[in-house]
């Protein structure tokens, strides 16, 4: 079985995102740039099926922020290598060219399950693992909770809200992931280690058969603004019985809520 | 993290930091408060560690230690901390004293017997030097090996020993003759062993997760296969021993201070009196800045003599000097944070109220104040 799993690296969710100065994106000075939990639960899943089926887990990303330390993480968690995309086109491109990207450089590499998690936890678009999956031709499940494999068919459940969707079918696949769907183990540091040694190849456009005008934006952001600060809150005066019955008063008159 | 102490660290250490914490996070943090309280942290808590990969980040993998360098050990024992409870941390962490005799003059049959069980957590470790009638001066340990045969027969008793009321392997410091320090040995004293008991649990004033033991060996006959090392081997192994339990206690100096620091940074930021923040005042500034300066200072002068043992440098009175400069440092910081905390910083709710009793033990084990400046003033002639 060869698994492939997409990582982007995204800031840490501790993050206090500052918009730059120009307006031209977010101040990344200080970013700590990880990988995304619901990546990691992609990640968790790729490397256990390969544990158990036998095959090969490959890594991909895009290069951006901290990308190589990431996939060296993703690689001591279980990857068997990794393919970077480094090139300066891929900078300013959006959703289609990352996914364009990926998918040519899943394409070399011949795989048989690609997993990525359900959204990014920076731009939240949902938008590349679709976008894969129509490139490669192959179908796209997402909303993953539960992920196997019987014989040459795949078995997905799909988070439907309350109810669970069953999905069977027939590899290739592309799959997106809840991070519910596997609890990423600890990382040891004797795999940290070794992860530092495992090939990992950076390709740029062209070794891809790519190129930067391929991957164009078919938009561009134009300003980015930090949204409204939160209005001061208000005191109330009186006595606690006082307090009490302008609370209600506002609660059910000014905030609607009751 | 401040960039003033990133080039002791690679993304190894990194990812082994990131790692350590989510164990914390999950398995420490949310039960230290009542482990505390309880003076007794969860014993399945040494498996999940094992398993996990936290304990011994820098023993060999091929006991299944974590192969790093003396910074994942740092890491390691900074993120523990971290988790909010000293005496877990101490108590998982006696197997960091008590497993590198049997490194340094263990054979392999020793070596594979003793060490892997400890690092996946299936077996408790603690090391027995102190005993009642002596601590600082370990030549006069009492506890007598006696040969008879393919044995020895124990006699005596130890005290303050960390981990030792659940340990299922005791490292032991016994007298094999006379020779003040070259008659020395040490042996394994395994739990159940007929003559070997557990006579009292200790109270302490901090380090309360952690049991702490008086242990009696009664005619407690070992086998041979237990002697660590030639007899008369033990002091040198035990005082290359110290260097690394220094420096882990140095290290938990700076962390506590850290904790101590943060929690009162927060506190000034929320309490009002006078009808300001209390941050507002000038004198609550100037502390919160007395602190991070003290402890900026510990850490600093921890990281450099790290620096320097990983270089294999020889670092006896370095060692001792960091120790006692964070000791002195933690002590300030964490009686400096109770202070802002006010009347709440006396309270046993308070999380630096337990910060200030744990401080208090880093001027005392691993070899006092007092004994770490004789090492110090030794080398200057
Ligand atoms: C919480 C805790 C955990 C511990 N864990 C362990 C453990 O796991 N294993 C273990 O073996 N031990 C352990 N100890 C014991 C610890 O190492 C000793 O308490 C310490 O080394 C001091 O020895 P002592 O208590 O006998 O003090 P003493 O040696 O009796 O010292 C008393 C006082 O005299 C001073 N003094 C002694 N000699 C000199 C000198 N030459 N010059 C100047 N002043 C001197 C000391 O500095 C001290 O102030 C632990 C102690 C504590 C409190």
């Amino acid at each position: 079985m060869k698994v492939g799993v997409c990582i982007k690296s995204t800031p840490d969710a501790d993050t206090r995102l500052k918009v730059a100065a120009g307006a031209t994106g977010i101040e990344t000075a200080g970013i700590k740039w990880v990988i995304s939990d619901y990546e990691k639960g992609a990640l968790e899943v790729g490397v256990s099926l390969k544990e158990k089926l036998g095959g090969e887990c490959v890594l991909y990303s895009v290069g951006s922020g901290d990308t190589e330390k990431n996939l060296r993480d993703g690689l001591a968690l279980g990857g068997d290598r990794a393919v970077m995309v480094d090139d300066a086109a891929t900078k300013g491109t959006d959703a289609l060219g990352i996914a364009k990207a990926l998918a040519a450089a899943i394409k070399l590499d011949g795989l048989d399950i690609v997993l990525c998690g359900r959204q990014a936890t920076d731009d939240e678009n949902s938008q590349v693992p679709a976008m894969v999956a129509e490139l490669l031709g192959w179908p796209h499940i997402s909303f993953v909770g539960a992920f196997a494999i019987d014989g040459t068919d795949f078995v997905a459940s799909r988070n439907m809200g309350g109810a669970t969707e069953k999905v069977r079918g027939a590899l290739p696949v592309v799959v997106t992931t809840e991070d519910t769907i596997a609890t990423p183990r600890y990382v040891k540091l004797p795999e940290i280690m070794k992860a530092k040694s495992k090939k990992l190849e950076k390709k740029n456009l062209a070794a891809l058969g790519l190129s930067a005008e391929a991957i164009a934006p078919a938009a561009t952001f134009s300003a980015y603004s930090p949204p409204p600060s939160r209005p001061a809150g208000r005191k109330l005066a009186g006595d606690a019985a006082a307090q009490a019955k302008e609370l209600v008063r506002l609660l059910r008159e000014e905030a609607k809520v009751i | 993290m401040s960039s003033l102490f990133d080039r002791y660290f690679d993304d190894s250490h990194r990812t082994l930091r990131t790692e350590v914490a989510r164990f914390v996070a999950a398995e420490i943090a949310p039960y230290a408060d009542r482990w505390e309280e309880d003076a007794s942290f969860d014993v399945g808590l040494y498996r999940k560690a094992g398993a996990a990969g936290v304990l011994g980040p820098t023993f060999p993998t091929a006991l299944g230690g974590g192969g790093g360098d003396v910074f994942h050990g740092i890491v390691a024992a900074e993120e523990l901390l971290k988790g909010g409870s000293t005496g877990t941390v101490a108590g998982l962490g006696s197997l960091e004293i008590a497993l590198p005799p049997i490194l340094a003059l263990g054979d392999d049959a020793q070596k594979q017997r003793f060490v892997p069980p400890v690092l996946r957590g299936e077996q408790i470790a603690a090391l027995a030097i102190t005993e009642p009638g002596t601590g600082s001066d370990v030549a006069g340990v009492r506890t007598r090996a006696a040969r008879d045969g393919d044995s020895y027969v124990i006699t005596g008793s130890k005290t303050f020993i960390t981990s030792g009321v659940r340990a299922d392997l005791v490292i032991t410091l016994a007298r094999t003759s006379e020779d003040p320090h070259g008659g020395l040995t040490f042996f394994v004293v395994e739990r159940g062993m007929p003559g070997f008991t557990v006579s009292k649990a200790l109270k302490k004033t901090g380090w309360w997760a952690s049991d702490t033991a008086e242990l009696s060996f009664d005619g407690v006959r070992v086998p041979l296969a237990n002697r660590i090392g030639p007899e008369g081997s033990g002091f040198i192994a035990l005082m290359q021993n110290f260097e690394n339990e220094r420096l882990m206690l140095a290290i938990q100096g700076h962390a506590l201070a850290e904790r101590a620091l943060e929690l009162a940074r927060a506190y000034a930021n929320e309490r009002e009196a006078f009808g300001r923040k209390i941050s507002k005042f000038q004198v609550i500034r100037h502390k919160l800045a007395d602190m991070a300066t003290r402890t900026a200072s510990a850490k600093a002068l921890t990281y450099a003599v790290a620096a320097e043992m990983k270089r294999g440098g020889s670092v006896v009175a370095e060692v001792a000097m960091a120790k006692n400069h964070a000791a002195e440092v933690a002590e300030f910081v964490c009686r400096e944070a109770v202070q802002v905390y006010g009347g709440m910083g006396y309270m046993r709710e308070a999380p630096v109220e337990r910060l200030a009793r744990d401080a208090r033990l880093l001027a005392i084990g691993g070899g006092t104040t007092e004994i770490m400046r004789e090492i110090i003033s030794k080398t200057m002639g």
